[in-house]
């Protein structure tokens, strides 16, 4: 009995990982001789110090974890720091410094291909080019992450997350600023994204392109150069974000293109230039958003059809809806309209006189812009009033036939 | 000069109506505020009041005072006092009250609900400087269109109409105008047009101001590069200055050939 046990303790001894320690006066002195040194299961702990390493590649199932935030400095050659090619992996608690740039080769500070079950976490990059670059890869976690950069146009900036060809991730808690795509998702399907905070980016706070059924919810998305950025892409989930102060020429909070079946719910447009703008989307589900001052709330772009609006909030917008072709097919259904002056005899909460969101006015500017600027003049109101009562210009059918009198709450 | 200006502020204060006009302001400041309780929101409603009310009232009142007054004028005018004095001095004391009750009127509400604690404090006293010289250019507009009409009710009539152009036609004909000439860049030209209406001119500058500007697209960047900067803001209000000169010169002459 004895034998067993002390063969059980043996065994178990033997399978322990080892942790593997790297500091400037420990005998491992490079995070690359530790990789090296390391068997699976193994971590590798790195102490606080100042690390000039390049191209560190991981290709086991280590934990590569730094202790009280040990920085890693790129030297800004054309390299990535971290190349992870691994099953189980997991990197956690760097400061990445001057991180090279290239406009040719892909380098990130975190460079991610053909990997599954990953975790990237708790890492500060400081100015990069681009922060991660994940390509091919399933099951990872990038997490709690502070990504800043300096970007200041499109053509020299990268993305904070660059996501290539990926499926079943999560991005979960990051912050990304100054990037040119927060968050950009190419390729990449049934992923969750949610609590991040994405501003100050040169393009998009986040970037869908041809990534289908997933799911991204409170993030928050501020004064990013235009908004978050959905296209090409089926049943995504859009719930409980953020898109604030998206405000320029060519802003907007949302930006849908060529989008169907999705659903977007419980969501806060404020002070953006444009709310959501629409084109080519079908089948989507619209509802309990609040589009508080906005420019536009809706602008619709053509190629529209099946989607439904029901409890949304439209609140102070200059415009609450713009509508560029005669035909409609899309319902508009118990929205809270503050522009709308009906009345309720039954006191059902329901206005009994049916709401016209598109204005005359708003007719007008879709065909000649420069006419904006006849925006608060009393004509206008006067246009918009006469419009109102008979209807020549605007479709026929677009009203929201049961208006709440009373706004939903948040 | 001095004499009269005091002389006819202190009547329109005794009459009563620069109490009246006063306290709908004031009314109407608490009421925004009290419905909003946001400044930022009030200033943007107060906008549209302004820009529409306070020409009317300037207008209406002008012709009023004028033709109301015009026994006392004459009787002045037996006096050893120069025309220009008379008629400047009941100007000023016309358009001074009237400011003085949009200013106080709604700068008190303002006040009491914290405005020096808001951000909104420089689109606040920018839609008060605009309406004070909207008052100034209207008042004098309607002084000259009494001066030249005998008849009361013709001066009331035109007075309206100068009124009713202003703040509503002028529109219609600039948007037509724009719809009509679509194909051509038309930015340069709109720009122009709005400096040949008060109204319009001080609308601009205020709801460029609250940041609607980034709604205007391409035009709003013509009009953000024109009027956001600090040379477009001194030429607009240069203009807006040469809106109260011309009329008030326009006076004098008028004041000084007429026979009564």
């Amino acid at each position: 009995m004895r034998f067993f046990l002390i063969l059980f303790l043996l065994v178990t001894i033997c399978l322990q990982a080892n942790t593997i320690k790297v500091c400037e006066s420990c005998k491992i002195k490079t995070i690359k001789e530790a990789i090296l040194l390391a068997k699976d299961g193994d971590t590798v702990s790195v102490k606080k110090g100042i690390y000039k390493e390049t191209k560190i590649n991981v290709d086991k199932s280590i934990y590569i974890i730094g202790e009280d935030y040990p920085t890693l400095d790129g030297q800004n050659k054309t390299e990535s720091i971290f190349a992870a090619k691994a099953i189980d992996f997991v990197i956690s608690g760097f400061i990445f410094k001057n991180v090279g740039l290239s406009y040719t080769k892909e380098i990130a500070a975190i460079y991610v291909s053909n990997s599954t079950n990953f975790n990237i976490k708790n890492n500060v990059l400081e100015d990069v080019f681009y922060g991660f670059i994940i390509q091919s890869s399933n099951f990872g976690l990038i997490q709690n992450n502070k990504i800043t950069g300096k970007s200041i146009n499109e053509t020299t900036s990268g993305n904070g997350i660059h996501v290539w060809k990926c499926k079943n991730l999560r991005i979960e808690q990051n912050i990304v600023k100054g990037m040119r795509d927060g968050v950009y998702l190419e390729f990449v399907n049934n992923s969750f994204i949610s609590n991040n905070t994405s501003q100050n980016n040169v393009r998009y706070g986040l970037h869908f392109m041809f990534s289908n059924n997933n799911e991204y919810h409170h993030n928050e998305f501020r004064e990013n150069g235009a908004g978050v950025a959905v296209m090409f892409s089926k049943s995504i989930k859009m719930h409980h974000n953020t898109f604030h102060f998206n405000w320029g020429a060519a802003s907007y909070g949302l930006l849908l293109k060529e989008i169907n079946d999705a659903e977007i719910y419980d969501n806060i447009f404020e002070q953006n230039t444009i709310g959501i703008n629409i084109e080519g989307c079908n089948r989507i589900s619209y509802k309990n958003n609040h589009f508080i001052r906005n420019g536009w709330a809706l602008k619709f772009r053509g190629g529209c059809y099946k989607n439904i609006f029901e409890f949304n909030n439209f609140v102070s917008n200059a415009f609450d809806l713009s509508y560029n072709s005669k035909l409609n097919d899309n319902k508009f259904e118990a929205n809270y309209w503050s522009d709308y002056t009906g009345y309720d005899l039954d006191k059902n909460g329901i206005g009994d006189v049916a709401y016209r969101p598109v204005k005359l006015f708003s007719y007008i500017v879709n065909n000649t812009p420069e006419t904006l600027i006849l925006l608060r003049s009393l004509f206008v109101d006067i246009i918009n009033f006469s419009e109102k009562v008979s209807p020549v210009f605007t479709p026929d059918n677009l009203i929201d036939a049961k208006p709440l009198m009373k706004p939903i709450e948040l | 000069m001095f004499k009269i200006i005091k002389y006819s502020f202190y009547d329109l204060m005794r009459s009563r109506w620069s109490y009246v006009y006063f306290a709908f302001y004031f009314a109407l400041g608490f009421v925004l505020l009290f419905l909003n309780n946001d400044i930022n929101k009030a200033v943007i409603t107060l906008m549209n009041i302004i820009i529409v009310l306070t020409p009317l009232i300037g207008t209406i009142f002008g012709v009023m005072y004028y033709y109301n007054s015009k026994e006392f004028t004459e009787l002045l005018l037996a006096q050893p006092i120069k025309r220009n004095r008379i008629f400047l001095g009941q100007y000023l004391g016309v358009s001074f009250s009237l400011a003085l009750s949009l200013v106080l009127g709604l700068g008190v509400p303002f006040v009491i609900y914290g405005l020096f604690n808001s951000p909104a404090i420089f689109d606040f006293v920018l839609l008060l400087i605009t309406g004070t010289f909207l008052n100034f250019i209207f008042v004098a507009l309607a002084f000259n269109i009494a001066l030249s009409n005998e008849n009361r009710i013709k001066g009331f009539g035109y007075a309206i109409l100068m009124w009713l152009f202003l703040a509503v036609v002028y529109d219609g004909l600039f948007l037509i105008s724009l719809v009509i000439f679509n194909e051509y860049p038309l930015d340069k030209i709109s720009l122009f047009a709005t400096m040949f209406n008060p109204i319009d001119l001080s609308r601009i500058l205020i709801i460029l101001k609250l940041d609607i500007s980034a709604l205007l697209g391409y035009t709003g960047a013509v009009f953000q590069q024109f009027f956001g900067t600090l040379l477009g803001m001194i030429i607009s209000f240069v203009v807006l200055s040469f809106w109260v000169i011309l009329p008030v010169g326009r006076i004098a002459l008028k004041a000084n050939k007429k026979d009564f």
